[in-house]
């Protein structure tokens, strides 16, 4: 074991560095420093230049765009884009439809849809949650009916993010609705966002920004080829890509940035034992779980499986740290204060309770390590 | 980067684990605990004929050279049987020792099993600042001669000889030495410790100062992180064990979400303690300079002495009455824990000087 970069990996981390230095358009890095709103634009325009390097999907196997990196430059990687500043990559093509087409999907989705995801081409969205079925997912109610060649779509999905960008959805629906267990009824579809029947409502939320919808499917009709893996084998799927999902909600790299930049907002509050304790408290944690993190990575390298059930603790402690930076961010600026960027760290923080809550509440996460891990 | 464990390491946390699950299960080490001395010498050679009083030392003195990260299992195995012998301070001396013109007369007979070692650094009132430091060494008739009391000298009652900073006119520095008196008795966790007087005692130079001293115990910290990640190991395992099998209202007590959460966040704390112990072990082993090395440690030991108080606290409360006993490992564990979180530094000191770096 040494927890130490070699001179290799620290010449790649340079090179990474130098080159993100050089391609980062100035005013995306302004918008994300500034807590600023991301538009489809900005979001597409940063993922397509990462295409174009090369850089934007480096799990992948190499035939489909992949770098060939280890886990160890992967980690290297996200972490530099992370601590440029960069806009985020939205993560329902790349990192969640990708693996799933990549494990279950047919060598045509694969060629159809990957392509496209890698170069920016088609913006995804994923519809799991519904109006009964949030942390109970799987009492999901949307039904898929087979006519023929087609499935009929009825029901609703909410919070679903960006799907006012979205040219697809990846959904959940219920193909059997009379299966014994309600986890054996359920198929992975992908839908055409532009399929006759479909409708978008915002949900604004508390900052007053608007990322979640509901979204209606009124006899949306969706060709069989969009069905992924075998019709009722959709829990498998979601099962498959949930792993993968909290592997990426530790978000090392942005809070090792917010971290750094509260620092130095908070400068002249560092002398305050009370908050400098505080803020020593979160980077230590941070530090923990960045560790914890390239365990994960190693033995997901070591035994070529995907990540157990205790991977549910990256996303607990990601989303526990990235509140408390945020937290401590609004402290040290003055939530009350008229400047601009008081004004934004504060709807930063209104956002940011949603961490806590999305992509299996923390609650649940715990009854999955419970369960799955100590075999309570 | 890498997890690896090498081959080597492995060879000796196994024979390691096997000697500790043949000598010393939880009722031979009660015995031992209840003993007027508080350890084993029997014990004590076993560890010699594995190996393991020489794993840490030069090869030249008959050691295999270990650094903190060869020496992580052997912590852990020792943290998870609660061994009572004071290997970390024979371990610690021993190391500034080996930087020493004494490292020939003395470590053979330490790898040897012969001779063990106590580091005598703190003082009253010192609070765990390294500087604070007022024995006082100087020559006299062509030998060093030292003055001054220590306090809380892990294994000092069983230690041959100490390694002792104190004040001389070239600022603090290193001396070997056996003390002329000793307080012997047992810290919260049962383990031997001693006050320690020198009443200007004969001293021998060892060479190396205060920068020293604070290396050794930062590697002394990092190793106390292993040795914690071993406890609490224990304590969680004995704890999801206890939710499994005990029955409250007709179902186990394991079924009830309340303790379920709350034995995930245990879980969860072992694994960050695990991974910070990681990175203490290989910072103090990476000689990247004072500064990485000495960040990585405190946040460890910020980070550890954060999940023992959690581990230990909440084991004790899932068990219930009889998390309160001596009867159960996980009381031992407990106190185990509890000296584990503030030797070498607390979380407070730890945060202090986590922030001034």
């Amino acid at each position: 074991m040494d927890l130490n970069y070699s001179p290799d990996e620290l010449a790649f981390r340079d090179e990474v560095r130098a080159w993100l230095q050089a391609h980062l358009p100035e005013d995306l890095k302004e918008k994300v420093a500034t807590y600023a709103h991301l538009s489809r634009d900005d979001l597409l325009r940063w993922h397509k230049i990462l295409a174009g390097k090369g850089w934007v999907a480096p799990a992948w196997p190499q035939e489909w765009g992949g770098t060939g990196w280890n886990v160890v430059q992967r980690y290297l990687f996200e972490e530099e884009l992370g601590f440029a500043g960069s806009p985020p990559l939205v993560p329902f093509g790349l990192a969640m439809c990708a693996p799933v087409l990549l494990r279950f999907g047919t060598e045509a989705q694969k060629r159809r849809f990957l392509p496209r995801i890698y170069h920016g081409e088609d913006f995804w969205c994923q519809g799991y949650s519904e109006p009964g079925a949030g942390s109970d997912l799987a009492a999901l109610k949307t039904k898929a009916v087979r006519r023929g060649e087609h499935y009929v779509v009825n029901g609703q999905k909410i919070w679903t993010t960006l799907a006012h960008y979205a040219d697809w959805i990846f959904c959940l629906v219920r193909t059997d609705a009379g299966a014994a267990r309600r986890q054996e009824g359920i198929s992975f579809l992908l839908m055409d966002m532009k399929t006759p029947g479909i409708t978008v409502r915002p949900l604004y939320l508390m900052d007053g920004g608007h990322e979640v919808n509901e979204v209606f499917f009124d006899d949306v009709s969706v060709p069989v080829e969009n069905l992924v893996h075998e019709e009722g084998k959709g829990w498998t799927v979601a099962k498959y890509l949930l792993g993968y999902e909290r592997m990426n909600t530790g978000r090392i790299g942005e809070s090792k940035r917010q971290l750094a930049r509260l620092k130095e907002i908070a400068r002249s509050r560092l002398d305050d034992v009370r908050f400098r304790d505080r803020l020593s408290r979160v980077e230590v944690e941070l530090m923990a779980l960045e560790i914890t993190n390239l365990r994960f990575l190693d033995r997901m390298r070591r035994t070529g499986q995907p990540p157990g059930a205790d991977v549910s603790m990256l996303k607990i402690k990601g989303t526990e740290i990235q509140q408390a930076l945020t937290e401590l961010l609004v402290q040290a600026l003055d939530p009350l204060a008229s400047d601009a960027l008081a004004a934004a760290a504060g709807r930063r923080y209104l956002s940011m309770r949603k961490t806590t809550i999305y992509a299996g509440s923390n609650e649940i996460q715990r009854n999955i390590i419970a369960k799955a891990t100590l075999g309570l | 980067m890498n997890f690896d464990t090498s081959e080597e390491q492995q060879l000796f946390s196994d024979s390691v684990r096997r000697t500790l699950a043949r000598d010393y299960d939880f009722e031979a080490r009660k015995r031992t605990l209840a003993s007027e001395a508080g350890w084993s010498e029997q014990v004590w050679e076993r560890f010699a004929e594995i190996g393991l009083t020489g794993l840490p030392f030069p090869a030249e003195h008959g050691g295999f050279g270990g650094g903190a990260v060869d020496l992580m299992g052997v912590m852990e195995a020792f943290g998870e049987a609660l061994v009572l012998e004071p290997y970390l301070a024979t371990v610690l001396a021993g190391r500034l020792v080996a930087q020493s013109p004494q490292a020939r007369a003395i470590l053979p007979a330490v790898v040897e099993g012969r001779l063990r070692l106590a580091l005598a650094h703190g003082e009253i009132g010192a609070r765990h600042r390294v500087d604070h430091v007022t024995a006082s060494a100087w020559m006299e008739g062509g030998h060093w001669r030292l003055e001054g009391e220590k306090a809380a000298v892990s294994g000092a009652p069983m230690a041959g000889r100490s390694v002792v900073p104190a004040q001389t006119s070239q600022g603090i520095e290193l001396f070997l030495a056996t003390p002329d008196a000793v307080r012997a008795y047992r810290a919260l966790d049962g383990t031997v410790c001693g006050d320690v007087v020198f009443r200007k005692a004969k001293a021998d130079r060892l060479g190396g100062g205060l920068a020293a001293l604070e290396e050794a115990l930062d590697f002394g910290t990092a190793l106390v992180c292993a040795e914690a990640v071993g406890v609490m190991k224990s304590a969680c395992e004995a704890t999801l064990e206890y939710l499994k099998t005990r029955k409250q209202f007709g179902v186990p007590i394991g079924s009830f979400q309340a303790l379920q959460h709350r034995m995930v966040d245990m879980f969860i704390a072992q694994e960050q303690a695990r991974s910070m112990a990681c990175l203490a072990c290989s910072k103090v082993d990476a000689n990247d300079g004072p500064r990485d090395r000495q960040r990585a440690v405190s946040a460890a030991k910020i980070r550890i002495a954060d999940a023992a108080r959690l581990i230990s606290q909440e084991a004790v409360q899932l068990h219930g009455g009889m998390g309160m006993t001596e009867e159960l490992k996980v009381s031992h564990s407990f106190r185990r824990l509890t000296v584990l979180a503030v030797q070498f530094g607390d979380a407070d000191h730890h945060l202090a000087r986590f922030a001034s770096l």
